[in-house]
């Protein structure tokens, strides 16, 4: 996702995408597509502004062989306004596919270090059930990288969008 | 979904998509979220995408029958032209997208997959090919028919023939995958997987009809 020197702060992602019987998956794809460190896209539809030349945004990961985990080397991604200009929380959006999913999974991930951008975020505060909002936050686990797991189903299961 | 841009994308017919949860489909059955799904309206980084540009295509990269090969070597089976358009849920074009294609060999087998069927592997065909779409949305690449292959689910599950798509679309909520099968399978009404998709119309939709007009006079594939 970097082609070189880039703006902002560099950070890893990683996680496992568990199925409904809490094994990980070994065979999903994952990729994100996410704002640059200033929240612009390197992206045709971008109007307000050119985004970092060494960004692309865009990552695909295919998982670990033999763990499943993914793995995206990024940027935090700046704030991004939502439709009513609001100022969104920084997130990565996310595709999950493999087999047995039938129609790809979109997700998206926020920061829990963001607390305060993440309490007035306009999307986390139209979920109905507040105790998931959880299930969308990556965690530091230091030297930068964040850990973001998703769960097909079950207690922890992931919330998914339909946009 | 279209890219309007005042009013955001529209939202997938998800009556349209395939089921995921078709308990026939047995893979399904535990990858399949339980919960509604939550409804957002599209915001820039949805209406937004990846840029790719022609430069990245290699010269063979739509045509599988050689981008494996050895030189002067082809890859066997029924050579055949893939050819559309991609559109958006309105009819129109999207122009400039990255269209992404795999696909097991002539006799069902594939390169990349760790599985047991015992058809041969081609030295000459590698299964993987890509493409841009034009201002018109067309995309066209040359290929092997592939064959049917036997797969896990039921006692004796085989799946039609079917070539992988992968689309970007203009914006990253467009993202998609799916199949195409071939006109006339008689695999198709069988099979599991056809069967998330509970509009007869929909599979229809998936399923490429022959066209003689389009096709490549033997004269002229010998040369290439
Ligand atoms: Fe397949």
């Amino acid at each position: 996702m970097k082609t070189g020197p880039v703006k902002g702060q560099e950070i890893t992602i990683r996680g496992i995408v568990y199925d409904g019987m809490g094994a990980a998956m070994r065979d999903a794809l994952v990729e994100i597509w996410q704002a640059d460190a200033t929240g612009l896209f390197p992206s045709a539809g971008e109007k307000r502004g050119k985004a970092d030349p060494n960004f692309t945004g865009w990552g695909r990961s295919p998982g670990d062989m033999n763990t499943g985990e993914f793995t995206f080397e990024t940027v935090k991604p700046g704030q991004v306004p939502f439709v009513d200009g609001r100022l969104q929380a920084p997130h990565v959006s996310f595709w999950i596919v493999a087999r047995g999913i039938n129609i790809g999974l979109q997700t998206r991930m926020y920061f829990a270090d963001e607390a305060d951008a993440n309490a007035v975020d306009p999307v986390l505060t139209r979920i109905e059930h507040q105790s998931r909002v959880s299930t969308l936050l990556a965690h530091p686990e230091g030297d930068g990288t964040y850990r973001f797991d998703i769960h097909l189903q079950g207690p922890q299961e992931t919330i998914f969008f339909d946009i | 979904m279209t890219d309007a841009r005042d009013t955001g994308f529209i939202p997938r017919d998800r009556a349209w998509h395939p089921a995921p949860y078709h308990p026939p489909y047995k893979t399904s059955v535990k990858r399949s979220p339980q919960a509604a799904l939550l409804s957002m309206p599209s915001t820039l980084g949805e209406e937004t995408g990846p840029v790719f540009g022609h430069a990245m295509l290699g010269e063979l990269d739509n045509d599988l029958i050689h981008n494996f090969a050895q030189p002067g070597e082809s890859a066997i089976g029924p050579r055949i032209v893939v050819y559309g358009r991609v559109l958006d849920e309105t009819g129109r074009a999207v122009p400039n997208t990255l269209v992404e294609f795999w696909q097991a060999n002539a006799g069902g087998r594939y390169r990349h997959k760790k599985e047991g069927y015992l058809a041969p592997l081609d030295p000459n065909f590698g299964g993987c090919g890509r493409t841009i779409t034009g201002e018109d949305g067309f995309y066209e690449f040359r290929t092997v028919q592939p064959g049917p292959y036997p797969w896990p689910n039921g006692m004796n599950d085989w799946r039609p023939a079917h070539i992988h798509f992968s689309i970007f679309g203009s914006g990253f909520a467009q993202r998609l995958i799916t199949q195409m099968y071939f006109e006339g399978d008689p695999l198709i009404p069988l099979c599991p997987i056809v069967g998330t998709l509970k509009d007869p119309r929909a599979v229809e939709a998936l399923t490429a009809p022959l066209d003689m007009n389009r096709t490549i006079p033997a004269a002229i594939w010998e040369r290439r």
